[in-house]
C-alpha cells in the first residue's frame, strides 16, 4: 500500500513507539514536541508540550495511560497520554538519552549523557501510581561505560538492564545490586557505536544496530550472539517483526556526508532481513535522509519509519508481504 | 643480556658493611680504568652493534672519503681545507665540523685523504658521483668513495676463492595457476591494510581466497604482464611473489624509497623509480631509476640525475616526469627500451644495456613517441615549428636500423595522440587541427596500415568533424575501433572497421549509436564485445554491446563505479568503486553479456587487478577449429556447470534446514522460560493476568456524542391536508 506520509515534526525524527494495542503511534523528534498519531490512518491526535530541547526517546505504559519522554533539556517527563498534561518532571544535570518502562510499569530506566565532566549514567526511578506521590529519587544509579549510553532496556522480569552505546559493548546489569553481569565479546561484538536496541515481542531476544554497518541479534538472558545482519550503511535504527521472522534495519550515510549528486548514493532504505537465514529480503525506499527510527506495529501488519528528513512514513504491508518465500 | 642484575638493596648493604655513605658519593665522578668494564655491558660495546648492523650502516652512510689529495705541511693545511670545502659544499650541506683531514703525527703533514660528513646519505652519494675523478691538478685526481663502501672493500678477502657451485634444485612451477581445473582466473584486491588474491568463481557466485596478507605492500601491488609475478613496493625496494601453491617471495630488488615500478612486456626486467627531495629547496628533485633482471635480481643498469633530465615534454617545461620514463619496445622479447630527452630519443638494447650505436637518435623538438606493441618500430610526433613554416610530422622508425619507414606531414596541428592496435597491425593518430580562424580545433584520424606494403595511410574524418573525441579504442586482435564523439552530455558512439565487405583496404563505418551515457570504452580482450561505460558524471552506467551483431546485450549500473577491467579471457568484467569515493567501496563481477554475478563490498577499497595470462599456446588454426566446433567442447563444461549448481542447491537447502532447526531450539527454550516466568510476571503487574501472548480483543465501540440539541416549534398547518 502507499505509505502514509506524516509531516508533523519540523526537525529530524529520533524515536518511534507503538502502544500495546497498536492503535497509537508516538513519535519523538529534535523539535521539542513528542506527538501521538492514529497508527491506522496517520491522523495526528496531539502533541505533548513542555520540553525545551530535542526529545530522544519515549515509552508508553501498558495501559496506554502514561507516556514517559527523555529530552536533551536534561529532563524526563511523565505525561497523561489522553489529555497531554504533564504529570511530573525528573530533572538531571545532563541530557536524558533513553527511557524504558519496566514490566508492570512501576519502574523506569533512564540513561543520561556524559556532560560537562559528568560521566554517563543509567538510573532507575520508581514510578508512582499517583503522580502526586511521585519522587525524583533514584532507586539505582549505574556508572561505568565510557561515552554515551544510547539505549538501556529492561531484561526479562526486570531482573536485568541491558545497555549499549558509544563504546560498542552490550552490557547486562543486575537491577538489584547494579553489578555488571555480562559483556559482549569485543571480537564478535559490534566494532563501532551501538545506535539502537530493540526487544522482541516476548523480550527473549533483542536486536542492536551499530555504525559498523551491521545489526546483531542477542539472547536477552545469556547475551549470546545469535545472528548478524550485514548492510552497506551505518545502522541507526532496527526493529524485530512480532509476526514473521523478519527484522528491519534502517540508517544511511551520516547527514554530513550526504552526497549532493544522487539520492540513491545515500541508501536511505529500510532493509528487511530474514531473521533466521540472515538474508536480505528487500528494501523500502522513500526517505531522503538517513532513517533514525523504526517501529513495528504490535500486530506485525504495518511499520513506521522516521527520518532525518522530518517525516514519519507509515507503511501498511501489502498482502504479498505475508507470503514471501525465502 | 648477560649482565647480572644487582639490586639496590644489595649495594646499600655492602656500602654499610664497608662504611661508605652512599649519599655522599657522586656516581658520575667514578671513572673506570681503560679497557675494564667489570663485566657490565655498555651500550657502545661491539657485540651490541653486531646485533643491529643496519643502524651502524645508516650512521655512516652520509660520510665520504676523498683520496689523492695533495700532501701539505701545516702552513698550507687551512688553504687546502678551504679548497675542499668550496668544492664539496656546492653539492650539499656539510655538517658542522664535517671535514676531517688526518695529519701524520710525526711529520705534521696531511696524509692525502680526508673525510666529509654530509647531512644526508643522498648528498654523500651525489658527491661521490660528481667528484670521483675530479682533477684538482694533473697529479691529483680525486678518488671518492662512500665510507660504508670502504668497510665493504676491506672485507674483500685477499685470496680468490672459487665460488661454490650449488646443486641445481628445480624451482616451483610459477605457472601453476594456469592449470586450474575449472579454468578460473585470479585477481588481486587491496582493501584496508589487506592484500588478497582470489579465484573468480562464477559458478559459486563468489570469490575463493587463494592468499591473504596484511601489510603486503606499502603502496600498491602490480602483476607482471604475463601474470607470473605479483610485485609489491616497500620502503627498501620492490619484491616479486609467486609460486605453485601459494605466494612466496621470489626475489627482492633493493631500491630505497622506490615509488613506481614497471615491468618489461616479456617480464624479464623490472624498472624501479624513486625521486628524492633535495636538502636544499632551491635544487631540483633527484631521480634514481634502476633496471633489474627479474629472475636473478641483478641490477642491469641504473640512471641517476635531476628531474629536469628525465622530464618529458621536450621543451624542458615545468612538467614532472611521466611514467614510465622508459618505454619497452619490440614485443615480448624485451629487446629495446627507449626514453625521450630534449631533442633526442635514446634507444637502449638489453644485450649490453647501452645505447644503440652508442648514441641517441636526434629528433628536433620531438614531444611524443610510442612503440609498436609487437615490432621494433617507433612512432614519433614532432609538432609544428617556426609558426607553421615547418609542418608537424608523424614518422615511423625501424629499430635498430633507425631508418624511417614512413612519414606524414600535417598542417595546422594543435595536438596529436597515437593509438596502436595491440597486434601492431594498425596505428591510429588522432590529430587535432586548428580551424582557419585558429580559434577552435577539429579532429581527424590518420590510419596507418603497418603490415601492408609501403604502409598506406588513410584519413578519416567523422561525419560531423567538429565533434569532440571523448574516447578511442581499438578492438584487441581485431580490425575495428570505437569512438565516442560529441559535445553534449549524451555523446554518440561510432564503430568503424578497417575492412569493407568488398575492398579490404578501406575504412568503413559500421554504425553510430546516438545519445549514449558513456565516456569510456572497454573492449573485451577477445574482441567482439565492448562495454560502453559512463563513469564519473554518469554515475556508473554500463552497456554491454555486441559489435558482431551490432546490438546491445544488456545494460546495467554500478553506481559510482570508478574502474572497469575485463578478465584476461574476456569472459567476465569487474567494475569497482575504489576509495576515491568514501561510500559504495567494493566491486561487482559481471558476465561478458552483462549479467551481474556477484557483489563484494569492502571499506577502503584501493585496487582491483586481474591476473594477466600469457598468450595462448594454441595455433591460430586450432583456435579457429575450436570456435567452429564450440558445441562439442562446451558440452563437457555445461554438464559440469549443472552438477555444480545441483550441488549448490543441495548445500543451500541443507544449510537453511540447519539454521531453521537451530532457531527452533532457541524458540523452544525461550517459550519454556517465558512460561516458567509467567507467574512472576503477573505478580509484577499486580495480578493483571493479561500476558503478551494472550490475545486482546478489538471491540468496535460506537460512541454517539450529543453535540447540541435545539427544539423548534414547527407550525402545523392543518390546512395542508
Amino acid at each position: 500500500m502507499r505509505p502514509i506520509l506524516m509531516k508533523g515534526h519540523e526537525r529530524p525524527l529520533t524515536f518511534l513507539k507503538y502502544n500495546r494495542e497498536g492503535d497509537l503511534l508516538f513519535s519523538c523528534a529534535k523539535d521539542h514536541n513528542p506527538t501521538v498519531w492514529f497508527a491506522d490512518n496517520g491522523e495526528r491526535l496531539g502533541t505533548y508540550r513542555g520540553h525545551n530541547g530535542a526529545v530522544w526517546c519515549c515509552d508508553v505504559s501498558r495501559d496506554s495511560m502514561r507516556l514517559i519522554t527523555g529530552s536533551a533539556d536534561q529532563s524526563v517527563k511523565l505525561w497523561n497520554v489522553q489529555t497531554g498534561a504533564q504529570l511530573y518532571s525528573f530533572n538531571f544535570d545532563s541530557p536524558a538519552r533513553s527511557v524504558d518502562f519496566s514490566v508492570g510499569d512501576k519502574l523506569a530506566v533512564i540513561t543520561t549523557d556524559p556532560f560537562m565532566g559528568l560521566p554517563s549514567t543509567i538510573q532507575v526511578k520508581r514510578i508512582a501510581r499517583d503522580p502526586n506521590e511521585q519522587s525524583s529519587e533514584s532507586v539505582l544509579t549505574i556508572k561505568g561505560p565510557q561515552g554515551r549510553i544510547n539505549r538501556a532496556i529492561w531484561g526479562p522480569l526486570n531482573k536485568t538492564i541491558i545497555s549499549a552505546g558509544e563504546d560498542a559493548v552490550v552490557r547486562v546489569w543486575d537491577t538489584e545490586t547494579g553489578q555488571l553481569l555480562k559483556e559482549s565479546d569485543k571480537e564478535t561484538g559490534h566494532q563501532k557505536t551501538v545506535t539502537s536496541l530493540s526487544k522482541s515481542a516476548d523480550g527473549s531476544h533483542f536486536l542492536t544496530g551499530s555504525l559498523d554497518k551491521s545489526a546483531k541479534l542477542w539472547d536477552a538472558r545469556t547475551l549470546t550472539l545469535i545472528k548478524t545482519y550485514v548492510t552497506e550503511r551505518p545502522v541507526n535504527a532496527c526493529a524485530i517483526s512480532p509476526l514473521l521472522d523478519h527484522v528491519v534495519i534502517g540508517g544511511g550515510q551520516e547527514a554530513v556526508h550526504v552526497t549532493t549528486t544522487d539520492r540513491r548514493a545515500g541508501k536511505f532504505e529500510a532493509k528487511f532481513f530474514h531473521k533466521i537465514l540472515q538474508e536480505e529480503i528487500g528494501g523500502v525506499k522513500g526517505h531522503f535522509g538517513p532513517i533514525n527510527a523504526l517501529a513495528f506495529n504490535p500486530d506485525g501488519r504495518s511499520f513506521s519509519s522516521g527520518g532525518e528528513d522530518g517525516y514519519v512514513r507509515l507503511h501498511h504491508f501489502d498482502p504479498d508481504y505475508f507470503t514471501i518465500k525465502m | 643480556m648477560m649482565a647480572e642484575v644487582v639490586l639496590i638493596e644489595d649495594i646499600e648493604a655492602s656500602a654499610t658493611r664497608l662504611g661508605i655513605d652512599l649519599s655522599s658519593v657522586d656516581l658520575d665522578s667514578i671513572q673506570l680504568p681503560r679497557g675494564e668494564d667489570f663485566g657490565i655491558k655498555s651500550d657502545d660495546d661491539d657485540d651490541l652493534y653486531q646485533e643491529d648492523p643496519l643502524e651502524f650502516e645508516a650512521g655512516f652512510g652520509n660520510i665520504i672519503v676523498v683520496d689523492n689529495l695533495p700532501v701539505v705541511p701545516p702552513e698550507k693545511f687551512e688553504k687546502l681545507e678551504g679548497v675542499i670545502r668550496k668544492i664539496y659544499s656546492q653539492i650539499g650541506t656539510i655538517r658542522e665540523g664535517g671535514i676531517w683531514m688526518p695529519v701524520n703525527p710525526d711529520t705534521q703533514k696531511t696524509l692525502g685523504y680526508c673525510f666529509i660528513e654530509y647531512n644526508t646519505p643522498q648528498e654523500a652519494e651525489l658527491a661521490r658521483e660528481k667528484t670521483n675523478g675530479y682533477k684538482l691538478d694533473k697529479s691529483h685526481i680525486f678518488a671518492v668513495n662512500l665510507f660504508d663502501d670502504f668497510e665493504k672493500y676491506m672485507k674483500v678477502p685477499d685470496e680468490w676463492k672459487a665460488a661454490e657451485i650449488k646443486p641445481y634444485t628445480p624451482g616451483e612451477n610459477l605457472q601453476q595457476w594456469l592449470t586450474d581445473e575449472k579454468a578460473r582466473d585470479q585477481f588481486v584486491i587491496r582493501a584496508g591494510s589487506n592484500t588478497e588474491v582470489f579465484w573468480n568463481d562464477p559458478r559459486q557466485l563468489m570469490p575463493e581466497l587463494v592468499h591473504q596478507r596484511q601489510y603486503w605492500t606499502e603502496s600498491f601491488v602490480q602483476w607482471s604482464p604475463l601474470g607470473t609475478y605479483l610485485a609489491t613496493v616497500h620502503r627498501q625496494g620492490a619484491a616479486v611473489w609467486g609460486g605453485a601453491t601459494t605466494f612466496n617471495r621470489l626475489m627482492r630488488f633493493a631500491h630505497p624509497q622506490v615509488r613506481l615500478i614497471d615491468f618489461s612486456p616479456g617480464e624479464k626486467y623490472l624498472v624501479t623509480f624513486s625521486s628524492h627531495e633535495p636538502s636544499n629547496p632551491r635544487d631540483t628533485h633527484r631521480i634514481v631509476i634502476n633496471i633489474f633482471d627479474v629472475r636473478t635480481g641483478k641490477l642491469m643498469r641504473d640512471f641517476k640525475g635531476n628531474v629536469d633530465e628525465f622530464a618529458t615534454g621536450g621543451s624542458g617545461g615545468v612538467s614532472g616526469i611521466s611514467w614510465p620514463v622508459f618505454r619497452w619496445g619490440g614485443g615480448k622479447e624485451d629487446k629495446y627500451f627507449a626514453r625521450m630527452g630534449k631533442n633526442v630519443i635514446s634507444v637502449y638494447e638489453t644485450e649490453t644495456f647501452t645505447l644503440i650505436d652508442k648514441k641517441s637518435m636526434k629528433v628536433e623538438n620531438v614531444v611524443d613517441f610510442s612503440w609498436s606493441p609487437t615490432d621494433p618500430i617507433l612512432a614519433l610526433f614532432v609538432p609544428e615549428l617556426g609558426g607553421g613554416n615547418q609542418p608537424a610530422r608523424v614518422s615511423l622508425v625501424q629499430i635498430p636500423g633507425k631508418e624511417e619507414l614512413r612519414q606524414k606531414n600535417l598542417f595546422s596541428v594543435s595536438d596529436c595522440k597515437m593509438y596502436w592496435q595491440n597486434n601492431g597491425e594498425y596505428l591510429a593518430v588522432k590529430v587535432d587541427r586548428y580551424t582557419k580562424t585558429k580559434k577552435s580545433t577539429y579532429t581527424g584520424f590518420e590510419l596507418f596500415r603497418i603490415k601492408e606494403r609501403d604502409i598506406p595511410i588513410e584519413v578519416l574524418e567523422l561525419d560531423n568533424k567538429n565533434d569532440k573525441i571523448v574516447a578511442f579504442a581499438w578492438e584487441p586482435k581485431g580490425h575495428r575501433f570505437a569512438v565516442i564523439h560529441g559535445d553534449g552530455p549524451r555523446p554518440d558512439i561510432s564503430f568503424y572497421s578497417m575492412r569493407t565487405t568488398l575492398n579490404i583496404g578501406r575504412v568503413s563505418k559500421l554504425t553510430t549509436l546516438k545519445a549514449k551515457q558513456a565516456n569510456a570504452l572497454y573492449w573485451s580482450p577477445a574482441g567482439r564485445y565492448i562495454v560502453l561505460a559512463g563513469l564519473k558524471g554518469f554515475n556508473g552506467q554500463l552497456e554491454f554491446y555486441n559489435v558482431d551483431e551490432l546490438e546491445t546485450m544488456a545494460t546495467g549500473e554500478h553506481f559510482m563505479a570508478t574502474d572497469i577491467e575485463w578478465d584476461p579471457t574476456g569472459r567476465y568484467v569487474a567494475t569497482a568503486v575504489t576509495s576515491v569515493h568514501e561510500m559504495e567501496n567494493g566491486f561487482h563481477i559481471w558476465s561478458f553479456s552483462g549479467k551481474l554475478l556477484y557483489r563484494i563490498s569492502r571499506d577502503h577499497f584501493y585496487q582491483f587487478e586481474w591476473r594477466p595470462r600469457p598468450p595462448s599456446l594454441l595455433s591460430a588454426e586450432k583456435e579457429e577449429e575450436i570456435a567452429k566446433n564450440l558445441k562439442k567442447y562446451s558440452k563437457k563444461y555445461e554438464a559440469e556447470d549443472q552438477d555444480v549448481s545441483m550441488q549448490l542447491n543441495e548445500q543451500d537447502r541443507r544449510k537453511r534446514k540447519m539454521l531453521q532447526e537451530q532457531w527452533n531450539e532457541w524458540v523452544t527454550k525461550w517459550k519454556q522460560l517465558h512460561e516458567e516466568e509467567r507467574q512472576l510476571r503477573i505478580e509484577l503487574r499486580d495480578g493483571v493476568v493479561s500476558d503478551e501472548e494472550e490475545e486482546y480483543e478489538a471491540k468496535e465501540v460506537e460512541v454517539e456524542e450529543v453535540l447540541d440539541i435545539t427544539e423548534e416549534v414547527v407550525a402545523f398547518d392543518l390546512d395542508q391536508e
